[in-house]
């Protein structure tokens, strides 16, 4: 754990034509930054139809703001974000909306209303945006709960679930509308072993069974590299990496060496910067 | 849902007790059941002075309210004041030779005006005027006349 | 010093630019009245949260603050030998102005720090970000119908204020001192104009309503989705709306009493 020199930075990584399907999203250009700190510096995605496809980097490199500004609730300071074709920060009110129907998101806390029971949170994008007969509605709401294993707990309050069963039935109502793709903001953060399994599985499951497209932000290598089609790796604002989870385990840059492996010390510096330790403790008190 | 029918239940209920609230104060604490503005004959009359006669302030009759005052004007021919009364359209048979007079309710009480009746078979109409009048009673005055008189009757 | 004043200059900056939110959140909460009118029972649940569960407290205190005014009011007017007046000096004091103030006091007091906790809380936990993904305006469902309940009911609440406060000052008046029953409600009727003083303190209610509950809103929505974030901003809330209330009663009162 030496401090060395760092190492040189390599240079940022363009999407490569990989496995079969049409980009969904497609990012070009990316910079955003919050108050003095960039998050992202020119930063290329490709997101393809039908595959699961994990952004995956360090804690603090904004992997939740990146959906954020896919889904239109942030805007870049340069750079374009294009979703099935349209500029997702372009579009009116109106046809925002429209497009963030066939988006589903998983927040990480789950995000359930908590003044609603459980049935009734899965049922709200339908009673919003769909006019169904009640009977029918009650029926789809209970499959989704069903798919998710939930149905006995329709009645409950959010108050009520564990935190992996929020988690499930804040999934069942992000598909509730059947969307055309499912973004997952670290979902396995804080999850038992068993829970983790289940989530995993139904990950995989939901994406194969209905063709949808899932993004899947966290830094959970193991579990995120066993079941996605596709991985980024994003650090200090840039794209290092991306590729099939085989070509990134080949891969032996530095930077994805460490962060695969889970290295405390390389091109993610160990040591906060600072003074060498001989000066600190035998000079004089800190000004 | 037994909670929903419940909770508007109680909304109802609230919203029926601050209407009752509204009510009341409207019918038991205000003036509304005594008011009556609006229609009414106008009538005028000159005072040389009408002390802190408000818009609004009450005519009476009996110490019966039947009226109002709707205006006060100055007159910059005669210096007198020359007020407005609003009658109520009850109350057409005011003889013409009525004595309008400014009075004091109670001690620190507000001035209104107040009709003697006289004999006359006429009656006032809408527009006429009230030829017989007597100003407010003004404290300093009083006093001064009060001196006055004591001063003379010393003298003697 | 040079530090001081930029300081300053930081924070007159940071007051207008959280002016500015608030009036825009405001437009927004406005925009939302059509749907509102679409699904009355979001507005039925918040007249239930904000007026319903105030009642108690308003009431209670209305009884109370009638009775003391009975009390001191005899005090003072036994003095000159006017205890008549009783009725309308209890009258006069609730209607024009205790009704609406101290029922908006206590009012910001209870709902409107539940309020802002609520919509703090709901911005922590990613609720309003979780509704905004849905396609569903976080304002236009969550803030306009706190709203517009609030201004309802606000009105409603100080009425039965007024209401009870004039049956304690009755009470205590009439019923414990002695003050004759047909003067105290006589003079009151005579004096206590319908217009001028009914109308006027309904209209006061129904500006601190709107005061209130736009306080409670945009420090809630504007809070930081912190623990420590949420507490200042109910802090703030009821700080902010006490003063709003007890300023523009002034400015009203001025206007509408004044010659």
């Amino acid at each position: 754990m030496g401090q060395g020199r760092p190492d040189p930075e390599p240079t940022p990584v363009r999407p490569a034509a990989g496995p079969a399907g049409d980009v969904l999203v497609r990012i070009r250009g990316l910079r955003f930054s919050r108050g003095s700190q960039t998050i992202f510096d020119d930063v290329d995605l490709d997101i393809r139809r039908g595959l699961v496809t994990a952004i995956m980097g360090p804690s603090g490199t904004g992997k939740t703001t990146l959906l954020k500004l896919i889904s239109g609730q942030l805007h870049p300071d340069a750079g374009t974000v294009e979703v099935d074709g349209q500029d997702v920060h372009r579009l009116s009110r109106r046809d925002l909306y429209r497009l963030r129907t066939r988006m589903g998101m998983l927040f990480q806390s789950g995000a359930l209303l908590t003044d609603l029971s459980v049935f009734e949170n899965v049922a709200f994008p339908l009673r919003e945006h769909a006019r169904l007969p009640e009977p029918l509605l009650r029926k789809l709401v209970l499959m989704k709960l069903e798919a998710v294993g939930l149905r006995g707990a329709a009645r409950l309050m959010p108050s009520e679930l564990s935190g992996g069963m929020a988690r499930r039935v804040a999934l069942a109502r992000a598909v509730a509308l059947d969307p055309m793709m499912i973004m997952y903001d670290e979902p396995f953060t804080g999850q038992d072993p068993i829970s983790m399994g289940v989530l995993v599985a139904l990950i995989r499951q939901l994406n194969d069974a209905s063709g949808l497209t899932s993004i899947v932000v966290s830094h959970d290598v193991r579990e995120t590299a066993g079941i996605s089609d596709y991985l980024y790796i994003i650090a200090n604002g840039r794209v290092m990496c991306g590729g099939t989870p085989a070509q990134v385990e080949a891969d032996d840059s530095r930077w994805v060496r460490q962060f695969m492996d889970g290295l405390p010390d390389g091109p993610v510096r160990y040591h906060y910067p600072a003074e060498p330790l001989e000066q600190d403790l035998l000079g004089g008190p800190r000004r | 849902m037994a909670r929903m029918r419940t909770v508007e239940l109680l909304v109802g209920i609230f919203m029926a007790a601050g209407f009752v609230a509204l009510f009341f104060l409207a019918m038991k604490v205000s003036n509304l059941s005594t008011a009556a503005d609006g229609d009414g004959y106008l009538l005028t009359a000159r005072f040389e002075n009408i002390g802190s006669l408000k818009v609004r302030s009450p005519v009476t009759m009996a110490g019966v309210r039947i009226g109002r005052v709707d205006s006060i004007g100055f007159d910059q021919d005669t210096y007198q004041a020359v007020v407005r009364l609003r009658i109520d359209q009850d109350y057409d048979r005011i003889p013409s030779d009525t004595f309008a007079n400014i009075f004091t309710a109670g001690l620190l009480g507000e001035q209104y005006i107040g009709l003697d009746p006289g004999a006359s078979e006429d009656y006032l109409r809408g527009g006429d005027r009230i030829e017989f009048t007597q100003s407010a009673l003004v404290l300093e005055r009083m006093i001064g006349q009060f001196l006055f008189s004591k001063a003379e009757g010393g003298d003697k | 010093m040079i530090e001081a004043l930029a300081s300053l200059g930081r924070s007159g900056l940071a007051a207008l630019a959280s002016l500015g939110r608030a009036h825009l959140l405001l437009l927004g909460i406005i925009a939302g009245l059509p749907s509102l009118l679409l699904r009355p029972r979001l507005l039925i649940m918040q007249l239930f949260g904000i007026g319903v569960l105030s009642v108690l407290i308003v009431v209670v205190s209305g009884l109370f603050v009638g009775m003391v005014l009975g009390l001191q009011g005899h005090y003072v007017l036994s003095q000159f030998g006017a205890s008549e007046s009783l009725g309308v000096t209890v009258a006069a004091s609730l209607v024009r102005e205790l009704g609406p103030v101290v029922t908006a006091l206590l009012v910001a007091g209870r709902a409107g720090s539940a309020l802002t906790a609520e919509i703090g809380l709901m911005k922590a936990t990613e609720q309003l970000s979780g509704l905004e993904m849905m396609a569903v305006d976080p304002v236009k469902r969550v803030l306009t119908p706190r709203f517009f309940g609030g201004l309802l009911a606000m009105p409603l609440l100080a009425a039965m204020f007024s209401a009870v406060g004039v049956i304690g000052g009755w009470f205590v008046g009439v019923g414990l001192l002695g003050v004759d029953d047909g003067a105290f409600w006589s003079q009151m009727q005579a004096k206590i104009d319908l217009h001028e003083d009914v109308v006027n303190g309904v209209i006061k209610s129904v500006v601190f309503g709107f005061v209130v509950t736009w306080i409670a809103l945009y420090e809630g929505y504007d809070a930081m989705p912190t623990a420590a974030g949420v507490s200042r901003a109910t802090t703030r809330t009821v700080v902010h709306s006490s003063l709003a209330v007890l300023g523009l009663d002034f400015v009203l009162t001025a206007l509408m009493f004044g010659d």
